[in-house]
């Protein structure tokens, strides 16, 4: 019999939904290819043993060629758990808006989890939670760093074949309206008027909602050097208040540095227009 | 030889009957028919089965970062401009796969990929967009390397160009020399009239195909009227064009106003998305995308519309060489106004007003090139 010389795959959760991990499994055609190139070690969402031996512990054996990684960092424990994963893996790839921003629980970041933690909970002596939600690259160097709430399964078996191949995952950085326009949708914005976060969000998810006629709500998070007054103002022309735009941004990837910004402009009195667009007759 | 000053009667003139008879002819003769229909609440191009998909009866309501469909009383079918779409959609397609790679028993095979493209005949090309096709053949297929995906599309497309009687708001093409006559280039051309007289179409062959074409299509004979009445109807576009380009040497404007403080100014209001770009029809920049399954035995090649927007289309070692928005902006109103020209020898912009109105954030080229005119021409001294 030949040795297994597969390289190991592990699949990592912390404070997330799982529906990350989810795309994996979703993956029905391919998965069966996929356990053809590597092994699929350490996968408890799949299976609870570790490489056939049960039961699988949270911290697996390892160690492992590729780690991905779903969910964000909310207790000490994680802290110490993401530490060790990362001396086990030879690479780690964190997958979705939790693990790569923060994920909706980093709306923490911006109250009081004390007052929280009181309210919500009948015996809140029993929680051991961390003030902040934050990504795994705040504690670990993290190899790459793929979006989406949830991610996007053709994008997930490209950053594994990448890895496999050894070669740069052909993940672009530009906006949703490359994909879109790609798509040849017509914008909504411009046709009909509906707000969309389209220019200032990673690509990725293929333009999913303005093909159904909707509006990009940033999902995938926030592009390479966003211009988020520029865009603040045209949501605000769009109909949106300030407190619906600071919400819009305040979702699945609201720690994300770039949208700092977006609080104190949304808030304040709208800049004038420098072009205010000549009204249509 | 004739001594007649007056422009004798040319072409014929079809009714709507005669524009279905177009559709099914070309189609039964094997071309894939393209023309504008209405989806999404716009005007877009796709295929059409047959005449009764044209927008008869629609017209657009345009300005800078908005577009509304808008219903017409006259039901002309080819009254709108600046749709979300170009041809270059079907000519360059934004996505096209080059070749494949096999790799078995130690074997590489490449493929190329060279499955037919569809015969196409364009329905309805607008006179600026017949240039902005002039203009892409120049750039894909008039140097030295020829671009075989698009020289395959374009070598078999027919092309029936409709002049415009009803130019946007944002329209600008009188002012660039290229509409709202036809120019050069097609092979039938169409003029629409709906009066007193009832809902036809004055049209000319301009090629042996067309001129076929036109023989098998029930015609009348075209009067010297109607042939007056579609002139003047052209004619009178030309003087409702909702813009205009500063009337300048655009290449010495271009060229001169680098450092001018306007490119900071449009800079704080673009967002870089890349619209203008995907949606201007001569624009024709792609990056390349390699695909490998996961056993590594199969590669795909893919071609794919890239523009200069993007923060990887300047992506050298170290980073990208044109990282601000500034920079990005400036790199494409000065390439479509100015180093085009040094490039084709012509203007890389048409003037149909795409840009204008699918940018989200409604920055309007003729507005900007108009405030760099503005700031050269500022008496000396002032910054
Ligand atoms: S619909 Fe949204 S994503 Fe698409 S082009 Fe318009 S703004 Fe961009
Ligand atoms: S630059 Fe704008 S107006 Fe000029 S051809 Fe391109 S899209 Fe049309
Ligand atoms: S303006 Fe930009 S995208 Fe368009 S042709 Fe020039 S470099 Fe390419
Ligand atoms: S000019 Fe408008 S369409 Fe073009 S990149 Fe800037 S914001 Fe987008």
């Amino acid at each position: 019999m030949h040795a297994d010389t597969r390289p190991t795959l592990a699949v990592w959760k912390f404070a997330s939904c799982d529906g990350c991990q989810l795309t994996l499994l979703d993956c029905e055609d391919e998965l069966l290819g996929l356990a053809d190139q590597v092994r699929i070690s350490h996968f408890l969402e799949m299976s609870g043993a570790e490489d056939g031996r049960e039961p699988a512990t949270l911290n697996g054996i390892g160690p492992y060629d590729l780690s991905l990684v779903e969910g964000s960092v909310t207790t000490e424990e994680d802290v110490r758990r993401i530490h060790h994963i990362r001396r086990i893996s030879r690479r780690l790839v964190t997958i979705g808006a939790c693990a790569t921003a923060g994920g909706v629980q980093a709306l923490r970041n911006f109250a009081d989890v004390e007052q929280f933690r009181a309210t919500v909970y009948a015996s809140p002596q029993y929680i051991a939670t961390l003030a902040t939600s934050t990504p795994i690259s705040a504690h670990v160097p993290v190899d790459f760093e793929l979006r989406g709430c949830p991610i996007d399964r053709r994008q997930l078996l490209e950053v594994i074949t990448a890895f496999l191949a050894g070669r740069k995952p052909n993940i672009p950085d530009h906006s949703v309206c490359f994909e879109c326009k790609r798509r040849g949708n017509t914008c909504v914005t411009v046709a009909h008027g509906t707000p969309c976060l389209g220019p200032v969000t990673h690509a990725g998810c293929g333009a999913l909602c303005p093909t159904y006629g909707r509006g990009c709500y940033g999902c995938f998070g926030p592009v390479a050097n966003p211009n988020l007054v520029a865009m603040v103002r045209q949501l605000r022309q769009d109909g949106m208040t300030g407190r619906d735009i600071v919400r819009i941004f305040r979702t699945f990837n609201a720690a994300s540095p770039e949208y700092a910004p977006v609080a104190e402009l949304a808030t304040q009195e709208p800049p004038e227009d420098p072009h205010p667009p000549e009204t249509p007759q | 030889m004739s001594t007649t000053t007056t422009p004798a009667a040319e072409g014929a003139v079809i009714g709507k009957d005669g524009l279905a008879t177009l559709v099914d002819l070309l189609r039964a003769r094997g071309f894939t028919v393209v023309g504008p229909t209405v989806r999404d609440g716009a005007i877009v191009l796709a295929e059409l089965e047959s005449a009764d998909q044209l927008p008869y009866g629609w017209g657009v309501e345009l300005e800078a970062g908005h577009y509304r469909l808008r219903e017409r009383e006259d039901g002309a079918a080819f009254a709108h401009a600046a749709g979300p779409q170009s041809w270059k959609t079907f000519l360059h397609p934004a996505r096209v796969r080059q070749w494949r790679a096999e790799r078995s028993d130690g074997q590489l095979v490449i493929e190329e990929d060279d499955t037919p493209p569809p015969r196409f005949a364009f329905l309805g090309v607008r006179p600026c967009d017949l240039r902005a096709i002039a203009v892409q053949d120049r750039v894909l297929t008039g140097g030295r390397h020829r671009d075989p995906v698009y020289q395959g599309r374009r070598s078999g497309a027919f092309l029936v160009a409709v002049e415009c009687t009803e130019p946007g708001a944002t329209c600008f093409c009188a002012s660039m020399g290229t509409g709202p006559a036809a120019g050069p280039g097609y092979d039938l051309a169409l003029t629409e009239l709906v009066d007193a007289d009832g809902h036809r179409f004055w049209i000319r062959s301009g090629s042996p195909e067309g001129a076929d074409i036109l023989a098998a299509l029930p015609t009348s004979a075209a009067s010297e009227a109607v042939c007056e009445t579609a002139r003047q109807a052209v004619a009178s576009a030309a003087d409702r064009m909702g813009r205009t380009m500063p009337d300048t040497d655009l290449r010495r404007l271009m060229a001169g106003t680098l450092d001018a403080p306007r490119w900071d100014d449009v800079a704080s209001r673009c967002l870089t998305c890349g619209n203008c770009t995907m949606v201007c029809p001569t624009c024709y920049c792609t990056t390349t995308e390699d695909v490998t399954d996961l056993t590594g035995d199969h590669a795909e090649r893919w071609r794919v519309w890239d523009v200069c927007f993007d923060l990887d289309f300047s992506q050298l070692h170290g980073g990208p060489v044109r990282p601000s928005a500034r920079s990005r902006y400036r790199q494409w109103l000065t390439h479509k106004l100015g180093t085009w020209y040094d490039q084709f020898g012509s203007s890389g912009c048409v003037g149909c007003g795409r840009c204008i109105v699918w940018c989200p954030v409604a920055i309007d080229i003729t507005e900007e090139a108009a405030a760099l005119h503005d700031w050269a021409d500022r008496p000396d001294g002032e910054p």
